[in-house]
């Protein structure tokens, strides 16, 4: 049954995974941008839970409560900053590519300058016990993670289904001009979802922690990377997509590290991004509604 | 009936091209209007000029005694224009019952019950599909829908921009015949076309549009009648 640890193992990675890949793919549906600046905000969301939690010695809770809402608005500023402009300028795709990354290194280098390169090593932040299930062994930080990001999933289905912004969010997304000419404020409900899709990084940076407790202001980087990976697999703008992707990719490491291979797992994860996307190149879920005329 | 739309001295540019030049109009309370004119002739530029899509370098726009070139586009629905673009637009990957929900998206009042019902009455079509993905509707039903969609506001004006494209002439007797039948229930109309033929049937004013200038305007039965709008728009 080891081989069923490592599944839940991955799962618990993945879920990670997933909730940061959520916010790529939310915001590449709304607007075509690839944010490569949203790996970083799960560093500001970890530097956030350290120093409420560290330095100011405030309960866990609050410590996550104020990573969420620090995201949230940090997510809101740099869209209205770094992009509105652009978008509405219509500006070609590579501009706000190149300013992503822009603002990816400004974050980077400005934890750098407030917190130094050296790392910070966060306390346990939830309980780690393996528990014993059968033959099975979960260890109980799979068992949050994982139902961290079910929940939330299903919080997010139901926004983007069933409420007038979650419509709205979608109405945007498929024709913002036509959105407009209903009467929906496409700028705020672009920032909205830059604003979700960050509180959701918020979540994957406080698990993260608890799974991983080094913090550097470099971590978003491959992490960031790894869940775009995922969002692109799962079919990038598919919320369901970004969601399996995540749990693939963390399977896959998980049990490519117990095979043995903990130093070519970034190869396997990249190896399968190739070969998936040579057969279904939309991704596992995305799909492409052909519209009949 | 006062003037309910107009346009003066308009004037648009898409970088160094000069699609609109100094065009002027207007549209009175309860009228059918129609703006005639070939592909490129700059009719859609006019139409977004007026919904806020596209920013006039000079010129007014007022509508109901609001100047609509000051105005954000996702605000002017709020006056009570709606507008149902080229091409329908509608959203494809949302439900017919959806897209009419975002036609009604600025309404907080709770009559909008009924006004689903009024609108599947003038679209039945729509009712037995409004379940269904809109990208899955026939080209004819999803005019109808970017119709009923663009009605779902309760109006005062409705802007068409070439509702007939791409539709068998069955279809576009059907559509025209939803078009005089909103008219008579109170709303006026702004009708965009290339089927001049259509368009002059059923409106009461005319003006034809050429590389972004009014080249005609007048009656639209005066209009079917002249001998260069017959030459050029009706085939003779
Ligand atoms: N987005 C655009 N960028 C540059 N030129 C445009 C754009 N849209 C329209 N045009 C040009 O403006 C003119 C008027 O176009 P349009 O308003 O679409 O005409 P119509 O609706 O009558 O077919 C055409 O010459 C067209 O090529
Ligand atoms: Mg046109």
């Amino acid at each position: 049954m080891d081989f069923l640890s490592q599944i839940i193992n991955g799962l618990g990675i993945g879920s990670i995974y997933a909730l940061v890949a959520l916010g790529y793919s939310m915001v590449y549906g709304i607007v075509q941008l690839i944010n490569f600046a949203h790996g970083d905000i799960i560093m500001v969301g970890a530097y956030v839970t350290y120093v409420v939690l560290v330095v100011a010695g405030a309960p866990l809770w609050v410590a996550i409560l104020a990573s969420i809402l620090f995201c949230t608005f940090a997510g809101v500023l740099i869209e209205r900053v770094a992009y509105r402009r652009l978008l509405n300028m219509n500006a070609p795709r590579i501009s706000l590519l190149i300013t992503a990354i822009g603002v990816s290194i400004f974050l980077e280098n400005l934890s750098q300058l407030l917190f130094t390169s050296s790392g910070k090593s966060m306390p346990n932040l939830f309980p780690n016990q393996l528990l014993g299930l059968g033959e099975v062994q979960i260890s109980s930080i799979s068992l949050i993670n994982i139902s961290t990001s079910v929940i939330l999933m299903v919080l997010l289905q139901i926004l983007v289904n069933k409420t007038k912004i979650g419509k709205a969010m979608r109405a945007t997304s498929e024709d913002a001009d036509a959105a407009k000419l209903m009467g929906i404020n496409t700028n705020t409900t672009i920032a909205f979802t830059f604003g979700i899709g960050s509180a959701l990084a918020a979540v994957g940076a406080v698990l993260y922690c608890s799974a991983y407790p080094m913090i550097t202001p470099y971590m978003g980087g491959m992490l960031g990377l790894k869940a775009f990976v995922a969002a692109v697999l799962g079919g990038i703008g598919s919320i369901p997509g970004a969601m399996l992707g995540g749990y693939l990719i963390g399977i896959a490491e998980s049990l490519t590290k117990a095979a043995g291979g903990s130093q070519i797992t970034d190869a396997v994860v990249f190896g399968i991004l190739i070969i998936i996307l040579l057969f279904k190149p939309a991704g596992l879920l995305g799909k492409n509604v052909q519209e009949k005329v | 009936m006062g003037v309910m739309l107009s346009v003066k001295n308009l004037e648009v540019y898409y970088g160094s091209i000069h699609a609109i030049k100094g065009i002027s109009f207007e549209v009175e309370e309860g009228e059918i209007v129609t703006l005639i004119g070939a592909n490129g002739a700059g009719k859609t530029t006019t139409l977004h000029s007026i919904s806020g899509l596209v920013k006039p370098k000079s010129g007014e726009i007022t509508f109901c005694g609001n100047d609509l070139r000051s105005t954000d586009a996702h605000k002017i629905i709020q006056l009570g224009l709606a507008q149902v673009p080229e091409g329908r637009r509608i959203f494809a990957k949302m439900t017919v019952q959806e897209n009419l929900e975002m036609g009604a998206y600025i309404r907080k009042d709770s009559n909008i019950q009924e006004d689903y019902e009024r609108v599947f009455q003038r679209l039945p079509r729509l009712k037995e599909r409004r379940r269904q993905l809109a990208g899955t509707l026939s080209g004819g039903e999803q005019q109808m829908l970017a119709i009923g969609r663009a009605l779902m506001c309760n109006p005062k004006m409705l802007l068409l921009d070439e509702p007939s494209m791409g539709l068998s002439p069955l279809l576009v007797n059907e559509i025209f015949h939803i078009i005089r039948d909103v008219n008579e229930s109170g709303v006026t109309v702004l009708l965009v076309e290339q089927n001049a033929k259509k368009a002059l049937e059923i409106a009461s004013r005319a003006y034809v549009l050429e590389t972004g200038a009014i080249a005609m305007q007048g009656d639209a039965d005066e209009l079917s009648n002249d001998e260069k709008v017959r030459k050029a728009y009706l085939g003779g």
